[in-house]
């Protein structure tokens, strides 16, 4: 077994993704990461995976690949997602499937197989993505709000039903931060977002990253089930 | 690693029945040694508390890719749209394992 931490992080190629693995090999960790397209990078200590987190069987195929590689799951990142801007009028019903598939129905996936492999050792922290768009009942995110409220909500059934494993499943909901996920968005439309934040600025990766180092603590293993939004937003 | 070929008669009760017993143990039952065939899993009659069918059936799953090199879901969408749950005795969850066992087999050899 592997005597490192095992650290799995879905949506690696880019942003987040790729800042969380980045962050996760410099403190010490092995990471296991995948996207749907290949990466032009690479990194001593990551490997990755071309999955689709809402296809069941590749998602079980990593799975299976950690459990023989490493022996162990410590932590996974839910951090796959995608995001359309549009008004609900205006919106194709194949948008909400897609949304719903990778957003909801991969976070699903992701947590219930990680919680496998974790409940070997009695052990695991998952940490799962949501938006401020939720709380702020952002006009023209309406699909892409409802699919990361959906994943709050089975957050904190999840949470409760892993609990006795000794495993802790969050949520984090950053701002808006300069990736390719708002660079679509007008930029009035960022800048009146931001003056409505307590913390009048966009997001920086620093700040996730902060609240998963928070989340997936071996001493925060009493919070469960919380959702914590950044920039001042409850 | 075994691979899904060589389905031994009795493996499969062997792995149950062990699994079985593990979380039991775990759970300090005293009803280990009363496990058998016709043991009930489910309902009023189950030898297993709430959370005890999840983690057999999970540990399940692990120990039949470990021995078999297969990747099988045990409470997937046929499972639960059973009239009769393949879950009820240590018996019906056998018959259910092999089945899928054998089916894999089958689409490896096709």
């Amino acid at each position: 077994m592997s005597d490192r931490e095992v650290v799995f992080i879905t949506g690696t190629r880019k942003g987040i993704g790729r800042y969380l693995t980045e962050h996760f090999v410099r403190k010490g960790a092995v990471v296991e990461g995948c996207s749907r397209k290949e990466i032009d990078w690479q990194l001593e200590n990551y490997t990755h995976h071309i999955a689709d987190v809402a296809d069941e069987s590749q998602i079980k195929t990593i799975m299976s690949f950690i459990q023989k590689r490493h022996g162990r799951l410590d932590i996974t990142i839910n951090n796959a997602g995608i995001a359309s801007m549009n008004h609900s009028l205006l919106t194709p019903a194949s948008m909400v499937d897609r949304i719903m598939a990778t957003n909801f129905r991969g976070t699903f996936i992701v947590c219930r197989e990680s919680a496998k492999l974790m409940k070997k050792h009695r052990y695991g922290r998952i940490v799962n993505f949501s938006t401020i768009a939720a709380p702020m009942r952002l006009e023209g995110e309406a699909i892409y709000a409802a699919s990361k409220s959906a994943v709050t909500t089975l957050t904190q059934i999840f949470a409760r039903e892993v609990a006795d494993f000794g495993i802790t499943c969050n949520v984090v909901g950053p701002t808006p931060i300069d990736t390719d996920l708002i660079r679509a968005v007008p930029k009035n439309k960022i800048d009146h977002l931001v003056q409505n934040l307590a913390i009048k600025r966009l997001g920086r990766f620093e700040d996730v990253a902060n609240v998963i180092d928070f989340f997936v603590k071996p001493e925060s293993g009493y919070i469960t089930g919380q959702t914590l939004y950044l920039g001042g937003i409850s | 690693m075994q691979c899904a070929a060589t389905i031994e008669p009795g493996k499969i009760t062997y792995l149950v029945t062990e699994s079985l017993k593990n979380v039991l143990l775990e759970n300090e039952s005293t009803e280990i040694d009363n496990v058998n065939a016709s043991t009930s899993l489910l309902g009023k009659h189950s030898i297993l508390e709430s959370l005890g069918l999840v983690t057999l059936l999970v540990d399940l799953e692990q120990r039949l890719e470990e021995n078999y090199d297969v990747c099988v879901t045990l409470a997937d969408e046929r499972a639960m749209s059973q009239k009769n749950s393949p879950f009820r005795t240590v018996q019906s969850l056998t018959d259910y394992i092999r089945m899928l066992l054998e089916e894999n087999l089958q689409s490896v050899g096709s």
